[in-house]
């Protein structure tokens, strides 16, 4: 099928400021968004500038915003999107080219919540126990990659530069509620201040771009109650 | 152009890369390169374990794993290699634990152990429980737990920096890299007294991979373009449970788990071909099974794949123990795992061949074994040899930790007694001027149409099955490709992000890998592990019990030499599971 990729370029060394460039490809139906970008970058436009690598979802490269929504580029498919498809950068972070955006503040703000194991104590031989239920509180926030999906859909992180956002929480919780981790509350400490968890209005929109499925709201919610309840 | 000095650089931030760099924290100066964000390693993509004889859910012994690796590998396993993977495997997985993998866990709150294809107990009596593993994102986790680490350890990451030359000095010495920022296009150089190449594979030269687009094996042709050999390259891996026409990996956890595949009859061929582990065989015997029955006519609807069902299983084993490849399945065919048979193919997915090393993960150049001082390499990028000519299932990351973790000890050793090689003059000119001529070239052949040429080629003619027509025009057509290549011009003139010169420099890279491959398969008239000649059916340990080492001459021709297979524990025996 035919269909019209509308992308927002944005050049640095030529243009002032990013307009909307049109392009039709005759895709297959269940191809990725990821591959009609190849598509155009190979055999129509070789400036096109995006970041991709594994193409199925799970090294976070290509998150964008596609009709509006983030999501993976290779996780969507043309046949759910329509005619048209408007394709344009993560929004809140300095666009450096075409659909890709400045990462540093972002991997600044995941390493502000120590997302590291702080336990010195490991056993002389063997790992250290822990128990399915344990490992079970943590497991949905494992899964995160790092793609900013969440963090540049939430509306408090356009507003303001300071919130450490939701994919550094839910990097915080993956510690927090790890059995063998000994720096919950320092961690809890970081997210409890301005620039931390109260920030967080409960929109939801992250849980909603988060391609990895993670239920990032409620990740925020158990670290707001572990704050006020002390409940890990 | 800028210019660095450090202690070790580490090129390619997957697991072995991050492992090693690890091990040189706080005792080295150390630079880690990626031309991604380190977590975009496609060490992420890694689903189902990683093997080690912990005996946590049933007996099990290193010496067991050794042999699986041995005999999996057809005995082209350099056997002292795979006596250090499978000892140092179990204080490996260990060091991941307290790192803070987050393994499954067993009732009694230890590391979660599964069955995976060819892993045995007892020397091939029945399948065993080695795999420790993350649900189906055993990678995944593994290059996080590393990533955080680096952050804990404050590590110098160079991201988004592209390799495009290694400097050797004129007595063979290596001196340094040379990495162009991708993000400015300036040079950098980066002058070292150690250099670790970890930066993985290059299924991208198929048409039909499990490999990320950046699997493009630059840092395995740019020194073997420096005179390099590269060791066993015909030694290519379809893993048999590829998505249909894409490609993703369908881990064979699936199968660890209960999963059979299915031909158009819906019978469970594997059992008929090998009766003792059936679907659990090794990769390349369920690989050629599989391409045997679709051969056959018994490919679904007579096309070119079978399925892969776990429909019989337990809801909650496949929700549990598998939630990622059937989301794969679900969004990009639109199957529902629990309820039909998942359609796929083999597909491109591992290179055993690479950089040859010794266990001390140094490269060495000649079959005598002579180290190439200051220069080494791990992961997939290498050839130590522990998988020979099939690797196991689970045996990469094995591979990733181990062979990553003693490069790091090797180089912060050797960093102590080496000395700075004398850099050349102006060692970037080299880089400048590939980038230069790319960007000039006027009106040039496009990268994405001879990219495309070399994946069908290579696909079609040089994949599960081989014999000597088919290869020799493969040969020929590799030959015509690198000729168009040398008049390929790149669109985007720009220094930001230039994805497009990234692109031609990666298809340069992966062209003069593939002629190395078809070299090594046309040489080795025998077939074994991955390599099957339907001219040479056999196994022939009498004239290719060894290793082959391909060397490019100043003149661009190749020349092979054979390097004897290390063999301490285990004979050579026929190969039946």
């Amino acid at each position: 099928m035919e269909v019209t990729l509308r992308i927002k370029r944005f050049n640095p060394e030529t243009d002032k400021k990013a307009h909307f460039e049109e392009y039709a490809v005759e895709v297959d139906p269940r191809d990725r968004v990821l591959d009609a970008l190849n598509q155009v970058k190979w055999y129509q436009d070789g400036t096109l500038t995006y970041r991709r690598s594994c193409g199925h979802g799970i090294c976070g490269s290509d998150a964008m915003r596609i009709n509006g929504r983030n999501r993976l580029a290779c996780k969507v498919l043309m046949q759910d999107l329509g005619k048209r498809v408007t394709l344009e950068p993560l929004m809140g972070f300095r666009i450096e080219k075409d659909l890709l955006v400045d990462m540093d503040g972002f991997f600044d703000k995941y390493k502000s919540v120590k997302p590291y194991l702080i336990a010195d104590n490991p056993p002389a031989h063997g790992e250290r126990l822990q128990s399915p239920e344990e490992r079970h509180l943590f497991d949905d926030t494992t899964k995160c990659i790092l793609c900013a999906a969440c963090t540049t859909s939430c509306p408090v992180t356009w507003m303001s530069d300071d919130f450490v956002g939701p994919a550094a929480i839910v990097n915080a919780h993956r510690f927090i509620f790890d059995s063998r981790d000994q720096a919950g509350a320092e961690r809890l400490q970081i997210l409890n201040k301005g620039t931390g968890v109260w920030r967080c209005r409960t929109v939801f929109n992250c849980t909603d771009a988060c391609p990895r499925d993670i239920k990032v709201t409620e990740a925020i919610e158990q670290v707001k109650r572990a704050l006020i309840f002390g409940d890990q | 152009m800028a210019f660095h000095r450090y202690d070790a650089v580490v090129v390619g931030a997957g697991g072995a890369g991050l492992m090693a760099a690890i091990q040189m924290a706080g005792k080295a100066k150390v630079a880690v390169v990626s031309k991604l964000y380190p977590t975009r390693s496609h060490t992420g993509a890694a689903q189902g374990g990683i093997s080690a004889a912990l005996g946590n859910t049933e007996e099990d012994h290193w010496e067991w794993h050794m042999y699986d690796t041995v005999k999996g590998g057809d005995y082209l396993v350099d056997q002292d290699a795979a006596e250090v993977l499978a000892r140092e495997a179990i204080d490996a997985v260990y060091e991941l634990e307290h790192m803070g993998l987050p393994f499954n866990r067993t009732p009694d709150g230890r590391i979660d152990q599964r069955r995976f294809g060819g892993h045995t107990r007892n020397f091939g009596e029945a399948a065993v429980r080695r795999a420790c593993y993350a649900a189906d994102r055993t990678g995944h986790m593994i290059i996080q737990t590393l990533y955080q680490q680096g952050i804990r350890h404050n590590l110098n990451f160079f991201d988004e920096h592209h390799l495009v030359d290694m400097i050797f000095t004129d007595d063979g010495q290596c001196a340094g890299v040379v990495t162009y920022e991708i993000r400015t296009g300036e040079l950098h150089v980066i002058h070292a007294k150690t250099v670790l190449v970890a930066a993985g594979g290059y299924g991208r030269i198929f048409r039909v991979t499990s490999n990320a687009l950046a699997g493009t094996g630059d840092g395995v042709a740019i020194p073997y373009r420096r005179g390099i050999p590269l060791m066993d390259m015909e030694m290519y891996q379809f893993h048999p449970t590829g998505l249909y026409k894409l490609g993703v990996l369908l881990s064979e956890a699936a199968r660890g788990e209960g999963g059979v595949v299915r031909n158009r009859d819906g019978e469970a061929f594997a059992v008929r071909y090998a009766p003792t582990l059936a679907d659990l065989a090794p990769r390349d015997m369920m690989s050629r099974f599989i391409y045997e029955e679709i051969k056959a006519g018994r490919g679904i609807d007579g096309k070119d794949y079978v399925l892969l069902d776990v429909s019989h299983l337990p809801p909650e084993v496949i929700d549990e123990k598998l939630p990622d490849i059937t989301d794969f399945a679900r969004t990009y065919l639109g199957v529902e795992p629990k309820k039909e048979g998942v359609p796929i193919q083999p597909t491109a997915h591992y290179a055993m061949g690479g950089l040859p090393t010794n266990v001390d993960a140094q490269v060495i150049s000649d079959p005598a074994g002579t180290i190439v001082p200051g220069f080494y390499s791990a992961g997939e990028a290498a050839c130590v040899s522990v998988h020979g000519a099939n690797r196991l299932g689970t045996n990469s990351l094995v591979d990733l930790v181990v062979f990553g973790r003693r490069a790091g000890k090797k180089m912060v050793e050797d960093i102590a007694t080496l000395d700075w090689a004398t850099l050349p003059k102006n060692p970037e000119e080299f880089a400048r001027e590939q980038i230069e001529g790319l960007k000039t070239q006027q009106q040039g052949e496009r990268a994405a149409d001879i990219r495309k040429a070399m994946q069908d080629i290579m696909m079609d003619n040089v994949s599960v099955y081989r014999d000597e027509a088919l290869l020799l025009e493969a040969q020929q057509r590799i030959g015509e490709l690198q000729e168009s290549y040398k008049h390929v011009g790149v669109m985007d003139k720009g220094s930001t992000y230039n994805m497009d010169l990234l692109e031609a420099m990666e298809l340069g890279n992966m062209l003069d890998l593939a002629e190395t491959i078809v070299h090594g398969a046309l040489a080795r008239q025998e077939s074994r592990g991955a390599h099957y000649r339907g001219d040479f059916q056999a196994r022939d340990d009498a004239n290719w019990l060894a290793h082959s080492m391909i060397y490019r001459e100043n003149d661009a021709s190749l020349r092979l030499e054979k390097k004897p297979v290390v063999i301490t524990r285990f004979e050579p025996k026929e190969r039946k599971y």
